[in-house]
């Protein structure tokens, strides 16, 4: 059960269960985000006022790990400038798929830290991921689908 | 009047019974089951995906590299000419469990996704004209959906869909309505994947065959689990796989009727589909050889024959009653889930138990299930327009063998009470 608290930790649940930020936006950027091999399809939305995020939010359907992401991702990148963003991407993307993040990686991700139990797991790396490589193509102004594949 | 009666009913009842099968003692032709996942034994539930392979499948693909490989059909030195003889009696093997008419009419091919597409690309695009219309159902795995849409796109054919209701059966009165002089192939799956439906093929066929129209069975996941006679179901093609029949990966059947088989040009070209090659004309080998182009997968094809014996020994009738007995046992010991549904309820049923649970991702179910070893499936199951129909993107499935037990289904059921737990 150890590793699965790990996992499944109750920040994660909540935010599964009850998804903040969960609601278009129109006239804004959006990009769908895909993961073909479970189904997710999660779209980001997002306003940016210059280089500052004024708004982002996010729709779809996933499982609990790719909904907490991507809940959890609006949080803590609204009000936050572009640079920042791609500071906080950097790291989230180090926390899960780097075995010893930077030491400084902590101090980027507040809450985010959390989702270090999902490294034990690499199949769902992906999920947690999907919101994220969305998240960024909208950055870029990027209308479109980012797949996981 | 009633003693004769009921005594010749038991007496027919004892003649057609199958030796009871013991799924503990069979587990342990199957190494792999003897593995730990994150400590715990390993529960396998993913049969749909791929079985595992008994001892007697590992040991014909080891005695074969080490005692007799060599290339087929090409030498004629001592291990050229064992090695030719192993793959024609695997040929063999497989026309007697399909009893076909002929071992001619037995093609080994990567899988069941080659078998359909040699059928798409070889008979359909030959003979399909702009217009014509193939006829599938709602439940078709993408391998036979992809290859038709494909030949559609080449000759401006159209693809026909018989709907299904909520219990996951075809309607048959659609059926009869999109058979139309524009049909010009019928092509189905004869035990669904993600529902475990078994489609009433006999009568499908002999409708379609009514009205002039050809029928493809898509035969992964029945084989393993039905006796198929296709001579007796009268179906013109019938696929397989290998390894969801305790064989090898990468080999597979496609049964053809002799007729079809040699009025239907070759699929691929190149070395042992020829009878004679120059650059200004090539003559094409017979059937089954005008359809296996280049060396083919002969330890596949051995391995397939040791799982068809394997099977055969145990019966797959006897394999039927024991997994319709754990399917019943697993329905309702799932029932009594809160909060679970199971998606495929059709009253003709194989092995299969594709369910959701209230508030869980099926993926995170999986997650779970498989920190207690237990291997189920979760997904679209490779038929996304049948999860579209049933309103969900994916569900997580669990798949019968014929070595499964009651203690498995014990084991998912607990597992998924701890889903719930987690899930709170």
């Amino acid at each position: 059960m150890s590793d699965l608290r790990e996992l499944y930790q109750e920040v994660i649940l909540d935010h599964h269960k009850k998804p903040r930020n969960f609601r278009k936006q129109a006239g804004v950027a959006q990009v769908e985000g895909y993961n073909p091999f479970c189904g997710d399809r999660l779209t980001v939305y997002l306003k940016m006022d210059g280089e500052v995020i004024k708004d982002v939010s996010f729709e779809g359907s996933g499982c609990a790990i790719s909904t907490a992401s991507a809940s959890m991702m609006t949080e803590s990148l609204k009000g936050k400038t572009r640079e920042e963003a791609e500071v906080i991407f950097k790291a989230f993307h180090d926390l899960l798929t780097n075995p010893a993040p930077a030491a400084n990686n902590a101090a980027h991700l507040g809450k985010l830290a959390v989702f270090s139990g999902v490294r034990e797991f690499p199949v769902r790396v992906k999920c947690a991921t999907l919101a994220w490589h969305a998240f960024h193509a909208a950055l870029d102004n990027k209308n479109k689908i980012v797949s996981t594949e | 009047m009633s003693i004769p009666t009921s005594a010749s009913t038991t007496l027919r009842t004892a003649r057609l019974a199958p030796p009871a099968l013991d799924p503990h003692r069979l587990r342990e032709d199957f190494p792999i089951l003897r593995e730990k996942v994150h400590g715990k034994p390993l529960v396998y539930l993913d049969n749909a995906a791929t079985t595992q392979k008994p001892q007697a499948v590992l040991d014909a693909v080891g005695r074969f590299f080490t005692h007799d490989n060599s290339n087929v059909h090409r030498g004629v030195h001592t291990l050229s000419e064992r090695a030719t003889r192993s793959f024609e009696e695997a040929r063999g093997k497989v026309q007697r469990f399909l009893n076909a008419a002929q071992a001619s009419e037995i093609i080994f091919t990567r899988g069941t996704t080659e078998s359909i597409n040699l059928v798409a690309q070889s008979y359909g695009r030959e003979r399909f004209t702009a217009g014509d219309e193939i006829v599938l159902s709602h439940m078709e795995h993408h391998s036979n959906i992809v290859p038709w849409q494909m030949v559609c796109q080449q000759t401006g054919a159209v693809l026909r869909v018989i709907p299904i209701n909520d219990r996951g059966e075809l309607l048959l009165d659609e059926f009869e309505r999109l058979l139309t002089p524009r049909t010009k192939l019928v092509s189905i799956v004869h035990l669904s994947n993600s529902l475990g439906t078994i489609n009433p093929v006999r009568a499908l066929i002999e409708r379609a065959h009514q009205a002039q129209v050809p029928v493809l069975l898509d035969g992964a996941q029945a084989v393993p689990h039905l006796h198929v006679d296709v001579q007796s179901l009268d179906c013109d093609f019938y696929a397989f796989s290998g390894h969801k029949l305790y064989g090898p990966t990468g080999i597979g059947v496609l049964y053809g009727k002799q007729a079809h088989l040699e009025a239907m040009p070759p699929y691929q070209g190149g070395g042992d589909m020829i009878r004679s090659v120059s650059f200004a004309k090539t003559d094409y080998n017979v059937v089954p050889y005008k359809f296996e182009a280049g060396t083919p997968h002969i330890v596949g094809a051995i391995g397939l024959g040791a799982a068809i014996d394997y099977v055969s020994r145990i019966s797959i009738d006897a394999i039927a009653v024991h997994e319709n007995a754990l399917l019943a046992y697993a329905t309702d010991s799932l029932a009594d889930l809160p909060g679970l549904r199971l998606i495929g309820t059709a009253a003709a049923k194989g092995g299969v138990l594709s369910f959701v649970l209230d508030g869980v991702h099926p993926h995170d179910i999986g997650t779970i299930l498989d920190q207690d070893g237990i291997a189920i499936r979760t997904g679209h199951h490779c038929t996304q327009p049948l999860m579209e129909r049933f309103g969900v993107p994916a569900t997580a499935r669990a798949s019968l063998a014929l070595y499964n037990t009651r203690e498995e289904i014990d084991a998912l059921v607990k597992g998924i009470h701890k889903v719930q737990e987690v899930f709170g």
